[in-house]
């Protein structure tokens, strides 16, 4: 069981899999190029540019003509990978994403570094926690945050199998490894990485390690939390949501991310839809975030496991009162 | 006069072009190419479609006025489509209309037999609003028929609002949000010079256009990665959909600007058949840096009531008006639009 790898003290940074992970990828496929707005070092596409040179392109700071150079190299037939930090992959090129690569349906992988807070001392400016919202609401755009390295390598080899656009977030910051070495990621579907009968906690990125702990604790206290890892995003895995639902009676999204337009909402919209069951989103509440160290800022946004495990009882006590009221019926 | 011949590997063999050109000082430019193999349109298509426009058209005559005529027949389907549509862009895809031709009739290396030919030129008309005069240019040369032209901007359309290639076969990308088209064709550019293809891309821009930020970021790119096999236009008309360019944001010096981000720069008129193309073939000769046309052009240009005025930056002919274009431009509107339709 994945779960039980939560006592591992394993970290790696997914940005720096991503790097290592695409310039492998280099070797046995040709198509592949590579564009950087001036952030290679940081994004880790230096990697891939040390060895493929001639297949790599920085176009400066300038995000848009980054976006749309990708979308006309992938309309000759390459696979264009492009990076930069998050905040300027969904925000700054926004509609030349948009326009250029998702209307089209272009075979562009946009993989954005320094998603959600634990970029930590640039503060709110380099902070992206709408990048999730905004891509999702593009049309034929799939988003994708693995949650760790081990998931960021799968996730990387199985898009370029994808002909289409796809924005994956990886992050700065070093995450516990919580999947074991022969995962295998499958686009559009969520994993259930621990059972539980009482609730179903459903994360995404660093998220599912903090909502891995927090099950862990509430094991103490006799209650069963099943966790789900949502590394897709968009689509999102429907099936396994309304399953929780119903087995679970009870759900706790998490994510380092705004609650409005992200996970927590994408979930949610299938819940109410599907099988309405008692909710709550642990995620940055309608907030921008501020310089800090990224253990600092997790604490102050309420995205540690101690804020889960409290969410989750809500979630249980509101699905329990429910049942009751049924039952007085 | 000034002989030109060049020799071309491509992926299905050698082309031989061979142009013979008497220059035109004298008003008397005369091209013509021959092609060993495919990429040859055939300038029979569409002939006869519009009674009287019908013009004298010979595969491969690319003689100026061949030229000529074959803008004359692009600015009526303009007119006719977009009267058609009740909405759509006529000023600047009239102002355009001789530098689509040249481009279409003349210089790309395109194959409407086989529009994903692999060596194909490419276009990025990057001022989508545009895309009505590359529609007419795409239906006279065969991409499809010329009655989808009257389909412009209906639900279900092959020819969307905007130039959209996943509708429209010859379109290679999608454009129509302003700004954006030069940074694909720069990246169509670096992918056929990556491949070793012989191919060429080319992109038209807007005057008011080239007020976008991004459109800098790719002169800045395309000057950055030498790409010599680009060559983009902007269609000066000096009206934008508020006014005057000088009124609304001032562009200029235009020339200063694109010969400082690198690019060499080719000033012309843009509705001289004769300077498009000896610009065109200019640009095919300069190494290490993109090539930028800017071409004066009359906004309208082709009918006196459209000409210079900037109120009918997206305002279709109304049925006078375009009666009115019919005569002056020597054409029957008799059996309108039926007989155009058979």
């Amino acid at each position: 069981m994945a779960g039980e790898s939560v006592t591992m003290t394993k970290l790696i940074a997914t940005r720096d899999v991503y790097g290592e992970t695409l310039a492998r990828l280099g070797e046995s496929s040709q198509e592949i190029v590579v564009l950087d707005a001036d952030l290679s070092g940081s994004t880790k596409t230096n990697i891939f540019a040390k060895k493929f040179p001639e297949r790599f392109f920085n176009m400066g700071v300038s995000e848009a003509d980054m976006m749309g150079t990708a979308a006309g190299l992938a309309a000759v037939g390459k696979i264009p990978f492009a990076s930069t930090f998050a905040i300027f992959a969904s925000g700054r090129a926004w509609e030349q994403v948009r326009q250029s690569i998702a209307y089209p349906k272009l075979n562009v992988k946009i993989v954005a570094s320094h998603g959600g807070i634990t970029v930590g001392e640039d503060g709110a400016s380099h902070q992206a926690i709408e990048d999730i919202a905004i891509m999702r609401a593009i049309p034929n755009m799939t988003v994708i945050v693995p949650c760790d390295g081990v998931e960021t390598r799968s996730v990387i080899q199985e898009i370029v199998k994808y002909n289409g656009p796809v924005y994956v977030r990886v992050a700065r910051g070093k995450f516990p490894v919580v999947l074991p070495e022969d995962y295998k990621f499958t686009m559009g579907k969520g994993m259930v990485v621990r059972d539980g009968k009482d609730a179903t906690i459903i994360a995404m990125g660093l998220m599912v390690s903090h909502a891995l702990e927090a099950a862990a604790m509430l094991e103490k206290e006799g209650l069963q939390i099943q966790v789900i890892n949502m590394s897709t995003i968009k689509p999102i895995d429907r099936e396994l949501i309304v399953k929780a639902a119903k087995e679970t009676g009870a759900i706790v999204t998490c994510e380092e991310h705004s609650i409005i337009g992200g996970l927590g909402e994408a979930v949610a919209s299938v819940v109410a839809e599907e099988c309405p069951v008692p909710m709550k989103r642990v995620g940055i509440q309608d907030k921008f975030g501020q310089s800090g160290l990224a253990e600092e800022l997790l604490v102050h946004y309420g995205l540690m496991p101690k804020d889960i495990e409290k969410a989750v009882k809500n979630v249980i006590e509101k699905s329990q009162s429910i049942r009751v009221k049924t039952l007085l019926l | 006069m000034r002989f030109f011949a060049s020799l071309r590997m491509t992926s299905e063999g050698f082309r031989v072009t061979l142009r013979v050109r008497f220059l035109a000082s004298l008003g008397m430019t005369f091209s013509c190419n021959c092609f060993s193999k495919i990429g040859v349109i055939n300038h029979k298509k569409g002939v006869g479609i519009l009674a009287k426009s019908d013009v004298e058209l010979k595969p491969s005559n690319t003689s100026i006025d061949n030229l000529k005529k074959w803008a004359k027949q692009l600015r009526l389907d303009v007119l006719m489509m977009l009267n058609k549509a009740k909405s759509g862009h006529t000023g600047g895809s009239l102002s355009a209309a001789d530098i689509v031709t040249a481009l279409y009739f003349y210089k790309m290396r395109h194959n409407p037999k086989d529009p994903k030919w692999a060596d194909r030129d490419r276009f990025v008309l990057s001022k989508g609003h545009a895309a009505p005069i590359q529609y007419a240019a795409l239906a006279r040369c065969g991409y499809f028929s010329p009655k989808e032209l009257f389909t412009l901007r209906k639900l279900g359309s092959i020819l969307q609002g905007h130039p959209d290639m996943k509708c429209t076969p010859g379109i290679e990308v999608c454009t129509g949000s302003l700004g954006q088209g030069l940074s694909m064709a720069n990246g169509m550019a670096l992918a056929l010079r990556l491949d070793k293809r012989p191919s060429r891309v080319y992109a038209l821009l807007g005057d008011g256009e080239v007020e976008e930020g991004q459109v800098w970021e790719a002169a800045m790119s395309a000057a950055h990665y030498k790409l010599d096999n680009l060559c983009a236009f902007v269609d000066f008309n000096g009206f934008q959909i508020d006014g005057a360019v000088t009124d609304v944001m001032n562009i200029e010096p235009l020339s200063e600007k694109w010969k400082a981000f690198g690019w060499h720069v080719i000033m012309i008129d843009g509705h001289n058949m004769g300077q498009i193309i000896r610009a065109l073939d200019d640009a095919e000769t300069i190494k290490s840096q993109p090539t930028m046309i800017i071409a004066r052009t009359v906004k309208g240009k082709g009918v006196s009531i459209f000409e210079g005025k900037y109120q009918y930056h997206g305002v279709p002919p109304s049925d006078e008006e375009l009666k009115k274009s019919f005569d002056e431009l020597g054409v029957s509107a008799d059996g309108w639009p039926e007989k155009v339709l058979q």
